[in-house]
């Protein structure tokens, strides 16, 4: 399996690894992917409640390195958007900065789900009603 | 690509990059076999039927000693030994052959589901043919008993076949209690003994053992030249040939001797008979080292037997670890991991599942096989960049760190996808 160089990059040099108080308020968490399909990731946002922005977003994943790459590179773009923002991220958008082949688009839908599962979260803390799955995955 | 760059560990002394541990899928060749086969190739090149000029007498000398050297390996007469491209062959014409030939007796051969590709295929190949195949599950440690090949023999039972070491997890199978069990049922009993020839002792007559494939690429020789022991004493072992042609190979298998091969799996057997021990004795030691080195790590595991195992082989799970993501972390060892690519997706390695592992584990396990040519400092190496590779995963793992918080991952509600 050839990997991209970006792919390489965000797997070596990983950005945004961590955890957050998956308890306060102000961060919404989402958990997708099961173990046997051999991918799980953790995504996790922190959102400034007066402004609506994404301060901080931290991801932990189990998988390969395209999942370990997608999931670096949407905490990247999630930290400075505001949760409508974030909605707008596409996994085709992730499949073309990584340059993923096909059969990794997987991957890039994975962290697409974790985005809109972890500001759903974030939305139910809120008394916000959570978004409607919204199945337009390519 | 940066694949094959010096690096300096310990003090003075570099190592290639990356280092070989795979030993199981393939072998270098020793330069001392390569020496011996470069005349074959451009002075010596004659067909070894050529009867009637020095050409083929030479060739037909060297194919008789490499027979020689072959046989003297395992314990056989040299008129035993029927050359064949490989084991994949050897396992072939051993099961075709048997059932063909021996038709008459009955159709049911009995096996095990951690035997190689080479040996399952070819049972379902005959099972279209009418063949009856029981296939034997061992235990979790991957050890098959006496007891169960005993149960299972029928009046129509032609054939038992158990490979002697197993390629994923080098389990050795008690071969020579399984064979005198079939012995005294009157049973003919084949080995797939490709890992095991050359690596520890084998001694056809002792182990009674009835038919036996191995090959040349796994201890030192070059690809594509194998060999089938077929006995001709007690019984007196037939099997109808698979190739039809000039009746080469007592007829058992047609086709111009591969003369190169021959006398390269020769001198790769004679060397095998010369040093294995004090290969062995190296080869041990540094397996062991590496294999308790990584065994120290949490919830790491080794799989298959400890004790009843080929010395030159380990396979260890390291649970909450992606396989795939494993295999990228360590691109500078080349190791199998415990995924079968076929095609895009990865399949779990049957026969680590076949040890009850789930899909999970069986995905984060690695093959280290070593070789005469591995080093210390190659060793030292893998420890450190497994022991990181495992660790750094584990950091970035959320199933890591929900064990760790003593969740169990099984209540977990996931999301399929
Ligand atoms: C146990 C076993 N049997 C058979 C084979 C096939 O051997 P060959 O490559 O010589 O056909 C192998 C090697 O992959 C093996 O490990």
């Amino acid at each position: 399996m050839a990997y991209s160089e970006k792919v390489i990059d965000h797997y070596s040099n990983p950005r945004n690894v961590g955890t957050l108080d998956k308890g306060s308020p102000n961060v919404g968490t989402g958990l997708v992917g099961a173990p046997e399909c051999g991918d799980v990731m953790r995504l996790q946002i922190q959102v400034n409640p007066e402004t609506g922005v994404i301060e901080d977003a931290r991801f932990k994943t189990f998988g390969c390195g395209s999942a370990i790459a997608s999931s670096s590179l949407a905490t990247e773009w999630l930290k400075g958007k505001s949760v409508d923002q974030a909605l707008t991220i596409d996994n085709m958008d992730i499949v073309e900065e990584l340059a993923l082949p096909p059969v990794k688009i997987h991957c890039s839908v994975l962290a697409e789900d974790a985005i809109r599962a972890a500001i759903n979260d974030y939305r139910v803390k809120q008394g916000l009603e959570p978004i409607a799955e919204e199945k337009s995955h390519h | 690509m940066v694949l094959f760059l010096q690096i300096r560990i310990g003090l003075n002394n570099m190592i290639k990059l990356p280092v070989y541990l795979d030993n199981n899928a393939t072998t270098k060749v020793d330069p001392r076999v390569l020496e011996t086969m470069i005349p074959f190739f451009t002075e010596d090149f004659g067909n070894a039927a050529s009867r009637n000029h020095p050409f083929g007498w030479k060739a037909e000398e060297a194919v008789d000693y490499a027979r020689e050297q072959i046989a003297a390996l395992i314990g056989a007469n040299e008129k035993e030994i029927i050359f064949t491209s490989g084991a994949t062959e050897s396992n072939n014409l051993a099961l075709k052959g048997v059932f063909e030939m021996y038709a008459e007796k009955g159709k049911h051969i009995i096996t095990a589901v951690t035997e190689h590709k080479a040996i399952l295929d070819t049972c379902k190949h005959l099972e279209k043919q009418g063949a009856e195949i029981t296939y034997l599950h061992p235990a979790e440690n991957g050890l098959l008993t006496v007891a169960q090949v005993e149960e299972v023999i029928r009046p129509d039972t032609i054939l038992v076949t158990i490979m002697f070491g197993n390629n994923e997890i080098g389990v050795l199978q008690p071969i020579r209690e399984i064979a005198a069990v079939c012995k005294k049922h009157g049973v003919l009993f084949h080995s797939d003994a490709t890992q095991a020839v050359g690596k520890i002792p084998v001694d056809v007559m002792a182990d009674n053992i009835d038919l036996m494939s191995f090959t040349a690429h796994k201890m030192y020789g070059p690809k594509g030249i194998g060999a089938l022991y077929v006995r001709r004493k007690n019984p007196r072992v037939k099997v109808t040939a698979q190739m039809d042609g000039g009746g080469h190979e007592r007829g058992m298998r047609s086709g111009t001797l591969n003369v190169p091969g021959i006398v390269g799996f020769g001198k790769a057997a004679e060397l095998a008979r010369l040093e294995m021990q004090t290969d062995t004795n190296r080869i041990i030691k540094m397996r062991d080292r590496l294999e308790n080195s990584l065994l120290t790590l949490e919830e790491s595991y080794l799989n298959g037997s400890k004790e009843h195992r080929l010395p030159h082989t380990t396979n260890i799970s390291f649970k909450y670890v992606e396989g795939e993501g494993l295999m990228m972390a360590i691109k500078d060892i080349a190791v199998s991991s415990g995924s079968a690519c076929t095609s895009a997706s990865l399949e779990p390695s049957y026969v680590l599942k076949s040890l009850g592992l789930d899909d999970e584990l069986a995905h984060s396990s690695l093959r280290f096989g070593l070789s005469r040519y591995t080093t210390d400092e190659e060793i030292d190496f893998t420890i450190k960049c497994v022991t990181d590779a495992v660790n750094r995963l584990r950091d970035m793992s959320p199933l890591w760190e929900m064990f760790k918080e003593g969740i169990d991952l099984k209540s977990v509600q996931w999301t399929e996808h």
